[in-house]
């Protein structure tokens, strides 16, 4: 069985992120980049079952600009076998790509790689927007399961039982595969790229394809125009400076006096 | 052609609204301000019918329930397929909706299936009209806000219940309820619902509650979280935790607050031996009143405090319950 | 051309160090420090990512990353705990003299141990009588049929005690003077091979230093490493090349000792505001930030000498030089920042400045480094 995960490149997870002088922007001149943390997650969980003898093939998949090769690179280094850096460069030129969209292009590049699993971050740590997995499932006509936190492949590789975090409690739901999984924090801890791991990246096999040139789209019809763009940003407004309590005494008596208890 | 219509999606429904759905009611009425529509309510699950008359004094013009077979245990298969049969054959405006693990798991299928934008977890409606629609949201840990401009003539969108006044007086008017029949499976061949293990508390849940005390790594496990329930339970609170918590095994998912946990915003809310981490903070931050007790003076914790207590919470948190009680 | 770029492989390979000295290393430093312990299960997972064998070739396992790539590792590492970092460079100094003279064989079943699971392995050059003048060593090897028999005493060696092999270095004539010396691997399971016990240290208390005593160690001629008399000589071209290593941890050290005094500065508040504020404090930072900077150039520019080949003896030693003194002097600064905080052991910088006194004295003390630089620049000049 093959598994397709996705990467994101986002801002590192420590970035500060400021708002830019035009106010519809971001200063990204000194932001350093990783995947996105749920990806690295879900990177190591299709590592393991290939290394559980129950795959064969781990190819990794982004679609945006050119230098998030870093970030396919930075999967090949933890173990992916392929990377498939799908170019939205020329599109994005014009306009940022909404989420159905990423999602239509996506579903394009599995439908002619034909994976038995997909596996996805549950969220990306920058737009927090959970939409793009569930999109793809739906425009693949798949079952999938969110926010995993457990994920056992049958013995004869044909379904996926898998434990859901979700707000009552666990949920545990049975895949029949193709399906597509986005993956939790609890469900493994994932490596750091070993040395000898990223120096091995570079020889394996890193397929660039420009977006325009991705015929499945055709089956979706099309890309379609993108209807969701982020047109400016602020910071939250500051929080006025609370006042410390030098004893629990006086922190009942204020939150008396302020009527909250 | 769409009408300037608004449809609130309840699903799974329980029993009598919670403070996410009349949030979610909230949501819908800001936006047929904006537009000067009307707004709907669709109660999707096994219990839709029966609650109905729960959702009637909410200001609907009419609410729809469909009680489905396939929709007896939650799939985001199936609900999907209910909620696109529905709106299908009625051109609303505007989709919406509470953020919760089940809106994040089958609302990007609806829109993917009805091919329509979405926004997730909105803060606020700046505007909204025939084809245009300028929603905020929170992004980057809820460090920063972004304002989406969405084009199109049908959008959907899940609100923050933290940010949408639940509507404060009931509507006299009761709303007529259209109970829906859809005669075709809905669900998909290739997914099982296999179960659902709820964790029980006599404690309010955290999305719910006025109050919520909440722990971190530094109490220390068992020892610590007997003192926060104490406390808990003198303020009739719910009790929440952070990652580092529920990682180590001490409380159950379902209790952490945070980016990837449940999105709070009571009016009272303890953090106790919580350091402060930018992933708790975005799921606390809109509280109305934060106190903060930790024994490091730097913990980022005290910079969005409102009250903060220097001390170690093995010995504060006890004296707080006792001075409470008096 | 001159280019400070970092390739996407060696960003990625900065990226992995930092982020494993952050998550791994700077944790459980503090507490490793206190009871002076061997930081194996650090090391374990150092292993695993490939952080111990950096400079091993791929053919033998290892990352095969250039002494340039290696110095990267060695300054993030350092920024999370000096001492740990002695340990992989412990390993480097044993490899390095099997990358230079080792046969295939001896390279096939030494640098392949190393890399097939955690090894450590040691670099035995240092004697009780003889530091910095190495070529006075009377560790002794003598000939006895096909191998020979070594004699004496190694002392302050990284890794004697857990080293699963030694490089060593012994005298076959010691009124050759250094032109007597040779060297010879020897696995530690060899009959006399003892080493002593684990010294307690002022520093890098998390690293494995003893004593290690040749009784009558008998090794087989196929264990030699280069030719007899060869060894004063390997000893050296491996110390050169590891010198870029050891400023690089001076760099780390230093880059410790910055971050925690910004940190502190902008939060301790005396006289109503944040001591950031105050000229003389920034001043220290702003001190401390271009010797930083400086120092990894110099780093930079040595390792990328004995990359090309060149003759990098001078440039490694103004890089060591430099850049340990810089760690030595941003150490001291940041607990003076730090103030009564700085002296005690619950803050980070007492422990700095206890790591990064080892660094002047390692590998060729600072005064030793003076007389390499003055020698070269003094040669030229005649």
């Amino acid at each position: 069985m093959k598994i397709l995960v996705t990467i994101k490149r986002t801002p590192h997870r420590d970035a500060r992120m400021r708002v830019a002088a035009d106010g519809k922007s971001l200063e990204t001149g000194d932001i350093a980049f990783e995947i996105n943390p749920f990806d690295e997650i879900a990177v190591e969980e299709a590592l393991r079952i290939k290394e559980a003898g129950k795959a064969q093939e781990v190819v990794a998949v982004t679609v945006g600009l050119e230098v998030a090769r870093e970030q396919l690179l930075a999967a090949l280094a933890m173990g992916a076998d392929r990377g498939i850096l799908v170019n939205s460069g020329g599109a994005a030129e014009k306009q940022e790509l909404d989420s159905l969209q990423i999602a239509k292009t996506l579903s394009a590049v599995i439908q002619s790689e034909q994976p038995g699993l997909v596996i996805m971050g549950k969220l990306a740590t920058d737009d927090e927007n959970w939409q793009i997995a569930p999109m793809v499932a739906e425009l693949l006509g798949w079952p999938q399961a969110t926010f995993a936190s457990k994920l056992e492949l049958s013995e004869d590789g044909k379904t996926a039982q898998v434990t859901r975090e979700v707000d009552a409690g666990l949920e545990e739901v049975e895949l029949t595969l193709p399906a597509l999984v986005t993956v939790d924090l609890r469900i493994n801890e994932p490596r750091y790229a070993s040395l000898p791991g990223i120096m091995k990246a570079k020889r394996k096999p890193l397929d660039v394809i420009e977006i325009e040139d991705l015929g499945g789209l055709a089956d979706l019809g099309g890309i379609g125009q993108s209807c969701v763009r982020t047109v400016s940003y602020r910071a939250l407004p500051a929080k006025e400076k609370g006042i410390l309590v030098d004893s629990a005494a006086a922190l009942a008596a204020a939150l008396k006096e302020r009527k909250l208890v | 052609m769409t009408t300037a219509d608004v449809l609130i999606i309840v699903g799974p429904t329980p029993s009598s609204p919670r403070k996410i759905d009349r949030a979610a009611i909230g949501f819908g009425r800001k936006a047929t301000d904006c537009i000067s529509g009307e707004l709907d309510l669709l109660l999707l699950g096994p219990a839709a019918e029966t609650a109905s008359s729960q959702f009637a004094h909410l200001g609907a013009r009419k609410i729809y329930t469909i009680g489905h077979a396939d929709l007896a245990n939650y799939t985001a298969e199936a609900y999907t397929h209910a909620v696109c049969d529905f709106t299908s054959e009625r051109n609303y405006r505007f989709l919406g909706g509470s953020a919760s693990s089940a809106t994040r798991d089958y609302f990007p299928r609806v829109a993917a299936r009805l091919g329509i934008p979405m926004a997730s977890e909105v803060l606020e409606i700046d505007q909204l009209t025939a084809d245009q629609a300028q929603l905020v949201r929170a992004v980057f840990v809820g460090n920063l806000l972004a304002t989406l401009s969405i084009s199109g003539p049908q959008i959907l969108a899940t609100c923050r219940a933290s940010a949408f006044e639940v509507p404060a007086e009931e509507v006299a008017t009761e709303s007529p309820v259209e109970v829906v029949t859809i005669s075709h499976a809905l669900a998909l061949a290739g997914k099982q619902f296999l179960s659902l293990t709820e964790q029980t508390s006599d404690r309010p849940d955290l999305t719910e509650a006025e109050i919520i005390v909440s722990g971190g790594r530094g109490t220390r496990g068992a020892e610590g979280f007997q003192l926060l329930e104490q406390l808990a339970d003198q303020l009739g609170a719910a009790i929440g935790c952070t990652r580092a918590v529920v990682d180590s095994g001490w409380m159950p998912n379902d209790l952490q607050v945070g980016q990837t946990g449940k999105v709070v915003a009571p009016k009272l809310y303890f953090a106790v031996a919580i350091s402060g981490a930018i992933q708790h903070m975005a799921g606390m931050r809109s509280s109305k009143t934060v106190v903060a007790i930790n024994k490091d003076p730097d913990a980022p914790i005290f910079e969005i405090a409102d009250l903060g207590l220097v001390a170690d919470m093995l010995e504060a948190v006890p004296q707080l319950t006792e001075a409470l009680k008096g | 051309m001159v280019s400070f770029e970092l390739t996407p492989e060696q960003q990625l390979l900065q990226e992995t160090a930092r982020r494993f000295a952050q998550n791994e290393m700077a944790p459980v430093a503090q507490q490793y420090d206190e009871r002076g312990e061997f930081a194996l299960k650090v090391y374990q997972k150092a292993f695993a990512t490939g952080l111990l064998n950096d400079i091993i070739p791929e053919k033998y396992g290892g990352a095969g990353l250039t002494t340039f790539e290696s110095t990267l590792i060695a300054e993030e590492l350092a920024s999370g705990c000096a001492g740990m970092t002695t340990t992989t460079l412990g390993n480097g100094l044993a490899t390095i003299p099997l990358l230079i003279a080792g046969t295939e064989q001896q390279r096939e079943r030494f640098l392949t141990l190393l890399t097939s699971k955690l090894t450590f392995a040691s670099f035995d050059l240092t004697e009780p009588g003889a530091g910095s003048d190495a070529a006075s060593m009377s560790t002794t090897a003598t000939r006895k049929g096909n191998g020979y028999v070594l004699q004496g005493e190694k002392s302050f060696i990284t890794n004697g005690g857990v080293a699963s092999f030694h490089v060593v270095f012994a005298t076959l004539d010691k009124s050759k003077r250094s032109k007597g010396v040779t060297a010879f691997i020897v696995p530690s399971d060899t009959p006399g091979l003892i080493p002593g016990k684990d010294e307690s240290k002022m520093g890098h208390r998390a690293s494995n230093t003893t004593s290690v005593r040749y009784e009558n160690v008998e090794i087989p001629a196929s264990l030699r490493l280069g030719e007899e008399g060869q060894g004063f000589k390997l000893a050296m071209q491996t110390l050169d090349r590891a010198r870029s290593s050891v400023a690089a941890i001076g760099v780390g050290v230093a880059r410790a000792a910055l971050h925690h005094s910004a940190q502190y500065a902008l939060e301790r508040t005396t006289f109503g505001q944040p001591i950031a504020q105050h000229q003389g404090i920034q001043f220290m930072i702003a001190q401390m930030a271009r010797d930083v900077e400086a120092a990894r150039l110099l780093t930079w520019h040595a390792a990328w000498m004995v990359d090309q080949g060149m003759n990098a003896s001078k440039e490694s030693a103004c890089a060591k030089l430099f850049a340990t003194d810089t760690a030595m002097r941003a150490a001291t600064d940041a607990v003076q920042i730090f103030g009564g905080n700085g002296y005690m052991r619950e803050y980070p910088v007492e422990k700095l400045m206890r790591d990064a006194k080892l660094l002047q004295i390692y590998e060729g003390t600072n005064q030793i480094q003076h007389i390499v630089i003055a020698r070269h620049v003094l040669d030229a000049a005649t």
